[in-house]
């Protein structure tokens, strides 16, 4: 299952782990990125803190957790080589995977369908 | 659209950036190109490996034309204006230099060019119709003051710009760096500068409206020439310290703050031919003898994190009191590294100097360093 937030996230659910990156838009939207910094393994977020923040040559986007829980893995590969959210944002650019805290949360994120369909 | 709100205007080459798949953005009034379909990272650096160019239509041109003829009547009057040598400018060649006002600070930065019988003037796109009411004010008596609206601006830059603008008009090759000339180009004349705004060699072109986008497409079947937008212009203008007016400039800041003294002619200081008689000369000749209090310098960041303008300036590992702040700053793709300029408590402007920066609440090492971040490539001689 994967879900969208209208800040243009998306988190992939499997079991009571989750997956988080931003969407094409997003990394479109940014433009090239330069500078990843990564939440520390451990830490924990309620749903829409800021969790880690993006640059792109041109602005910095703070990305926000879409659903409350501990991070659990970061992607430390988007860290030395930023550009890979660029090319890969849905896969190989993932952010971080937080243990979700409660998964009802997921029930006010968005499908792909209504992603899609979303006024950008 | 909002109440009040003016309508975008668009360049001559607006239907071309959108053809190109160029991201357009409003920018000063303008809707421009920010990037290109290959984004900002690869535009500034085909602009130092081979040639971009740059649609700066949206600056404002300004003819001064002398009443009596006499191009040295225009000088003349402009130097009042400014703390330049206009009047030692040669036919043909052009000059940086400084609007200012009454307080010594910048109302702007611009381009002059001795063009025979006129001087042209290049002015910021925010700030031109003030600078049209300024010049045309202050000058009424003397000069003749028209916005060229019907021009478009182009700029050519990199190591392969000279042979791409060679193809269409040969006679370029003889121009040194800040010469400025009426050139036949695709059988219409232009008004072509060997300057720019990257570090780069290359030029600036003034072309009628009506035959920008030909000229352009003409340039673009060079396979070493790329488009590049706004975004790649700022990244590269930071890289050669350039100021960008509205950022590291303001009416608030005066040339010598600004580390622009180089601008202050030897004819213009206490003591020279002419000294004084610009606006502000005042405060900007006492601070030239005596030093400002605060200084722009360039920064650079110890991390990868990138430094962005307002991020106030602290004394390393100590202090509440900023002592300075970042006025540009974000990543340069030719040093793969966060860069930025800034003023800072002239105290502190020593290079070398250790310096910490707030960003997201984090004070962040960074390092008072050289300006230019990178060696400029002008050709001049």
């Amino acid at each position: 299952m994967i879900k969208y937030t209208t800040d243009h996230e998306w988190v992939r659910v499997e079991g009571d782990i989750g997956t988080v990156g931003i969407t094409q838009f997003a990394q479109e939207k940014l433009g090239d990125l330069v500078f990843v910094e990564l939440p520390a393994v451990g830490a924990s977020y309620d749903k829409g803190q800021t969790a880690c923040t993006v640059e792109s040559v041109k602005a910095a986007a703070d990305i926000f957790a879409p659903v409350g829980g501990e991070i659990v893995a970061v992607n430390d590969k988007v860290t030395a080589e930023p550009g890979i959210v660029n090319t890969s944002p849905m896969e190989d650019g993932w952010l971080f995977k937080l243990r979700i805290r409660n998964l009802a949360e997921l029930a006010g994120l968005m499908d792909e369908e209504d992603y899609d369909a979303l006024e950008k | 659209m909002a109440q009040g709100e003016v309508p975008l205007r668009r360049t001559p080459l607006y239907a071309l950036h959108v053809r190109l798949g160029a991201r357009m953005v409003p920018f000063a009034g303008y809707e421009m190109p920010l990037q290109y379909p290959g984004g900002i990272i690869a535009e500034h650096l085909h602009t130092r490996a081979a040639a971009s160019l740059f649609d700066v239509s949206h600056m404002g041109q300004i003819a001064v034309r002398p009443r009596t003829g006499r191009v040295e009547d225009a000088a003349r009057a402009l130097e009042a204006l400014v703390p330049g040598d206009i009047r030692a400018l040669a036919p043909g060649r052009q000059r940086y230099t400084l609007l200012t006002n009454d307080a010594g600070g910048v109302r702007d930065d611009i381009m002059v060019s001795h063009q025979d019988d006129h001087l042209a003037v290049v002015v910021n796109a925010a700030t031109k119709e003030a600078d049209e009411a300024h010049l045309r004010a202050a000058l009424a008596d003397s000069c003749e003051v028209t916005m060229l609206d019907d021009r478009a601006l182009v700029a050519l830059q990199g190591p392969r710009a000279e042979a791409a603008l060679a193809q269409l008009a040969p006679q370029v090759r003889a121009m040194r760096f800040m010469d400025a000339l009426p050139i036949d180009i695709m059988g219409t004349t232009c008004l072509v500068s060997r300057s720019g705004y990257t570090g780069e060699d290359g030029f600036e072109i003034s072309i009628a409206a009506e035959r920008a986008e030909a000229f352009c497409e003409a340039l673009l079947r060079d396979a070493s020439v790329a488009m590049a937008g706004l975004g790649a212009r700022d990244t590269l203008r930071l890289e050669a310290g350039l100021c960008l007016y509205g950022t590291d400039l303001d009416g608030e800041t005066t040339p010598v703050e600004a580390a622009l003294e180089w601008t202050i002619a030897p004819a213009r200081r206490a003591g020279g031919a002419r000294a004084g008689g610009f606006p502000g000369a005042e405060r900007i000749l006492d601070e030239f003898a005596n030093g400002a209090p605060r200084r722009r310098v360039g920064l650079r960041p110890q991390g990868r994190a990138p430094v962005r303008a307002h991020a106030p300036l602290f004394r390393d590992g100590a202090g509440t009191a900023a002592i300075g702040m970042v006025t540009s700053g974000g990543f340069g793709p030719s040093l793969d590294a966060p860069i930025a300029m800034g003023y800072v408590s002239t105290s502190c402007a020593t290079l070398g100097t250790p310096l910490d920066a707030e960003v997201r609440g984090k004070r962040l090492p960074v390092t008072v360093g050289e300006l230019p971040f990178v060696t400029p490539h002008y050709k001049r001689r």
